[in-house]
This record gives C-alpha cells, structure tokens and sequence, in this order.
C-alpha cells in the first residue's frame, strides 16, 4: 500500500472523529444552553448551588471555551460524572462494556458463520426450494424488530416453558465459581444471544447469496467444471472464496456495531450492557452518560470502517496502490 | 438507468406476486389508519375513560384484543397505532428524500469544493452509527412526534444524496444537457427538466425503501422511551406492555398485534420496494 493511502485514509477517520466530538458537545450545550437548569429540572435549588455546579461542569465562559475545556479533558480521559451514580462515566462503561462484548460478539460472530452457510447453498441453486425459503426467512428478519422478537422468546422460552432465566448476568445472589459460575452465565447468555443472532443472520444471507451469484457466472467456473471438478469442488475451491470478500468487509464493519448493537434487546433481559445503561441514561436523562455512550459508539464505528478500508487497500492493489 | 415506460413497469409490477402482496397489505393499512374513528372508539385510548373496564383482559366479544394493565382496549390502539407508524414513516421519508436531493444535486452540479464540502459531510453523516446518533438527538430534543420525524430524516439523508449526486454527475455530462445549455439555459432549467426527471425513478425506489426503516426506527425510539407521550403508537404499546409486566403475565394479547403490525408494514414497503428497484435498475434484475 502507498503511504499516500493510508495517512488519507487515517486522516479521514480522525476528522470524522473529531466532527462527532463537536457534534457531541454542541448538540448537548447548543440545543440545550443550560444544562445545569435541564439537569435538575424541578428540584429546588439554589442559584448559589446552581453557580456551583455550573463551575464543576465546566460552564463559565463562552461556547468556545467551554468546548476547549470539553477537549482538553476528554484528551486526558475524562468523560465527566454520571448524574444518577455520581460515578466518572469511563468507570460506568467500562463495567457495563464486558457484557456487551461478549453478547453481541457471539451473537455477530454466529450470524456470520450461520449466515454466510445459508448464502452460499442459496445463491449457488438459485430459484430451488431452499433459496426461496432461506430469502423468505431473511426478508422477515430483516423486517422484525429485534426487541419485539426479544418479548417473544422470553415470553415463550423463560416464562411458558421455564427452559432459560427471565434477565440478567447470573442467577441473582449466585455463589457458584470458576466452571459453575461460567456455565450460570452462559445460561442466561444464550436466549438473549440467539435473538440478536436472528436477527443479524438475515442480512448476511442476503450478501452472501447475491455475492454468490454474482460468482456463478464468471468464466473461471466453467473452466474448473471443464476440468471435471465435482459440483462441491468448484463451489469450495473456486466460488467461495471469490466470493466472500463483500462478506468479510460486511462482517468488520459489523464488528464496530457490537457496541451499540444491543440497546433495546439488552433492556428487555436486563443484560448489565452498554444498551441498558444507554437506556437508563435516557430515562434520567443523564446527559454526560449519553455523550460518554455516543463518543464511544461512534469510535467504535469509525475505527471499524478505518480497518475495512485499510483491509481493501491492502487486498485490492486498484484501491490501495503498490 | 434507462427510461422504462410506464406501462411496462406496471405490467412487470403486476407479474410479481410479492409485490402484490405488499402492496394490498398497505392499502389495507392505509385504509385502517384513515378508518380509525369509524373502527373502533377512541375512548379506548384513555386510561380515564377505561376506568370501569376490567385490567388484563384476555380477548373476548367485548374487547377483540383484550385490554390492557390499565384497562384500555389494545385493539383501540393497535388501529390507532398503525396511524402513527405509518405518518412517521411517510414524513421521514419525505424529507429524507428532499435533504437528501438538495444536497445530492447541488453536490452534482456545483462541482468543486461545494461538492467536496458536502461529500465530506455526508461521510461523516454515513459513518456516524444512526441509532446511537438518533437516540441522543431524540433525548435532547424531548418527546414529539415531529422530533421523532426530524431525528430521523436528519439521520438518514446521506445514502440518498450519494445517490442523487452519482446519478447527476452522469446526466450532467450527456449531449443533451450540453445542448439546452448552449440555447441558454439556466442551471435551474437543466436541474428541473433534465436531471430531476432521469434522477425521479431512483429516488422513488430510494423513498419506498427508507420508509420501512424509517418505521423501525421510529418504533425503537418509542420502545426506548423516546415516543410522542401522547399518542398511541406501536412502539409505545409494545414499551409499555413491557412496563408493565405483560410478558410475565403471558398478557400475549398485549404484546402480539402491534409487533405483527410493524412486521406487516415493514415487510410490505420492503417487498415492494424492491420490486420498484428491480424494474427502474436493469442491473439488479438478474438477481
């Protein structure tokens, strides 16, 4: 790769970084001038009380100062306190960051696998039985939401058939270690993890399959059948992997939603993730929680897209240059 | 994109029995959104009005869906929800379409660092993730159903100004711009009789598409508490079957219609959107 290419392309992400940065301030300070006022809405204080506070938040002085004190802190790490714990937001999220990896990371990492199978048998026998009943069943989860499809399963799977706990991390008040604690957890992991699974698998199917047939028509197919290579040789040795790259660039940019994947299915199993503690900072509101969550999720995202395009320039010499 | 008659794209509409499907389950839709105070009473929306009824009742004559914690009539706000989702979705998408036009022709036509300007500003629209990014608007901008709308067209528009910008660089460049050109034209006549009519097709098939995410969208802010607090709206039901417990009380009745409601509508604009893209886009109709 040219370095020409990869400094442009770095470049672009961090002005994309530093674009949310101030749109994550502005909105919060712009949109809503007083945040102190807004914060303790209804609560009586004094203009005293409100002065300080003001002065802990970083609210004296204009806009602009404000935003450079915004930025010198967040260089140094810190994204404030939560209004409803009082505890720095980085401790919150970084507690409520390990469930939320783990569930959306394998819930991703299935869809993918489960996914990218059911592509490949679909696009590679177009019009059978199996194509029109797998595009079928990705169109509908595409169309459902994935929290109304987690309701289903816990109303039916924990509350009709008692086959898996109704929420959270382990069983409440748990004493078990090591192997028990893990196996408790991974109970209470799997419900939650099959229904974000469903509903992601649906749009890797779809890539998969129209990448698939795109593939089936390329000249180098003919020829290995020409060979006498077997149907399941040509498909696995020459189909697949041609026709997998629009996956894997999918599934990296996929991994930078793991974070922000889960808000609403994580609130309905009371999953101690980033998506519950995005919606009880929307409940409070918890402005400062919001804007740590926002930032992060945003990050995740641009660091993804930065790998995806770094990875083509890498694998395409057209697009990265030698 | 070549000019496809248009009793062409109706026959080949017709011949598509998926997008058939769709479309009669929208004018199903539509016609009980409009119907909505000749179906059912909206006494069945007030918690006041439904003080006498009883609370958790499994359907029967008296309420087809059952009621709810408070006593209302779920069927009253299933047909008084699908007027809300469907409203969101139609206006979203209406000025998803029309920021997303604006900035894709002025982007086309304006060339240079107009163009580069607005690109850059569609990227980071575009990489920015549009949940988050909506959840934290709609937080800010406090509960409204015309926030909700306008969280989520200023979420969405980028895809769409891509689209239109693509589409009016190639037109730019055809014979027949150039002539109107050369008898005078000015940049608003070309815009108006030549680009916008060969952009048009794209951009419907764009609109039909972004109104069912639109819809999804607007239901997960309602689930997360971000609704219009006065309306009824299937997010909002579905958010507050869950408040109140209805999954533990296997209240299914609560919780079904209106997430069968959403998959309806949802799948409906899919089916045909797509079957709009396959006609107008040669390209995709191999697929």
């Amino acid at each position: 790769m040219r370095p020409r290419f990869v400094i442009g392309k770095v470049l672009g992400a961090l002005s994309t970084l530093l674009f949310v940065v101030v749109v994550n301030f502005f909105l919060f300070r712009v949109v809503n001038d007083d945040p102190v006022e807004s914060m303790f809405r209804g609560r009586n204080l004094s203009a005293e009380q409100k002065d300080r506070l003001r002065q802990q938040f970083n609210l004296d002085g204009s806009k602009l100062q404000q935003f450079w004190a915004y930025l010198r802190e967040l260089l140094q790490g810190n994204l404030g306190v939560s209004l409803q714990s009082r505890r720095p937001v980085t401790t919150e999220i970084g507690e409520a960051l390990w469930p939320t990896i783990a569930l959306v990371g394998t819930a991703t990492t299935l869809s993918m696998v489960i996914g990218v199978v059911i592509g490949i048998r679909a696009g590679w026998r177009r019009r059978s039985a199996f194509d029109v009943g797998s595009t079928t069943f990705s169109m509908f989860t595409y169309s459902v939401p994935d929290f109304w499809l987690a309701m289903l399963a816990l109303g039916l799977f924990s509350v009709q058939l008692g086959v898996f706990p109704t929420g959270g991390l382990e069983d409440a008040g748990t004493t078990a270690t090591g192997i028990s604690l893990l196996l408790d957890q991974l109970h209470h992991m799997a419900l939650p993890c099959l229904v974000l699974a469903i509903a992601y698998v649906g749009e890797y199917a779809i890539v998969m399959r129209s990448s698939m047939l795109d593939t089936v028509r390329e000249d180098y197919l003919q020829l290995a059948r020409a060979k006498g290579l077997r149907d399941v040789e040509v498909r696995r040795r020459h189909a697949v992997p041609n026709a997998i790259l629009p996956v894997v660039s999918l599934s990296a940019l996929n991994f930078g939603f793991v974070l922000s994947g889960s808000i609403a299915v994580e609130s309905i199993f009371s999953w101690p993730g980033l998506g519950q503690a995005t919606l009880e900072a929307i409940r409070g509101p918890d402005f400062p929680m919001l804007q740590g969550l926002f930032l992060l999720f945003s990050a995740a995202v641009i660091l993804a897209n930065l790998a995806v395009d770094l990875l083509y320039g890498f694998l395409d010499p057209r697009v990265g240059g030698r | 994109m070549t000019a496809v008659s248009r009793n062409e794209v109706f026959r080949r509409f017709r011949r598509d029995r998926l997008a058939m499907f769709g479309l009669v389950v929208l004018v199903l839709f539509a016609l009980m959104a409009i119907l909505a105070p000749l179906l059912v009473d909206d006494d069945g929306l007030s918690a006041v009005a439904s003080l006498d009824n009883p609370t958790w009742a499994r359907p029967s004559g008296d309420f087809l869906l059952g009621t709810d914690h408070l006593g209302r009539s779920v069927a009253a706000q299933f047909v008084y929800g699908s007027r809300v989702s469907l409203f969101v979705g139609l206006m979203a998408t209406i000025f998803t379409i029309a920021i997303g036009s604006i900035v894709g022709v002025v982007a086309g036509f304006a060339g240079r660092w107009v163009d580069a300007a607005l690109m850059r500003l569609t990227d980071w629209f575009l990489v920015i993730p549009f949940l988050p990014l909506a959840i934290v608007l709609a937080a800010v901008l406090g509960r409204g159903i015309w926030n909700i709308i306008f969280v989520i067209s200023i979420t969405s528009w980028p895809s769409t100004a891509r689209l239109v910008r693509a589409q009016v660089l190639t037109v730019k460049e055809r014979l027949y711009v150039d002539r109107a050109r050369a008898l005078g034209a000015s940049q608003l006549h070309v815009v108006r009789r030549h680009v916008l009519p060969n952009v048009a097709p794209l951009i419907l098939a764009s609109a039909t598409l972004a109104v069912p995410i639109s819809i999804l969208t607007e239901t997960t802010l309602a689930f997360l508490g971000l609704g219009d607090p006065t309306q009824a709206s299937w997010g909002k039901t579905l958010e507050e079957a869950f408040q109140a417990g209805a999954i533990s009380r296997s209240a299914w009745w609560y919780y079904l219609p209106a997430g069968l409601g959403i998959v309806a509508v949802v799948l409906a604009f899919t089916l045909f959107g797509r079957a709009l893209e396959e006609i107008l886009d040669p390209r995709l109709r191999e697929r």
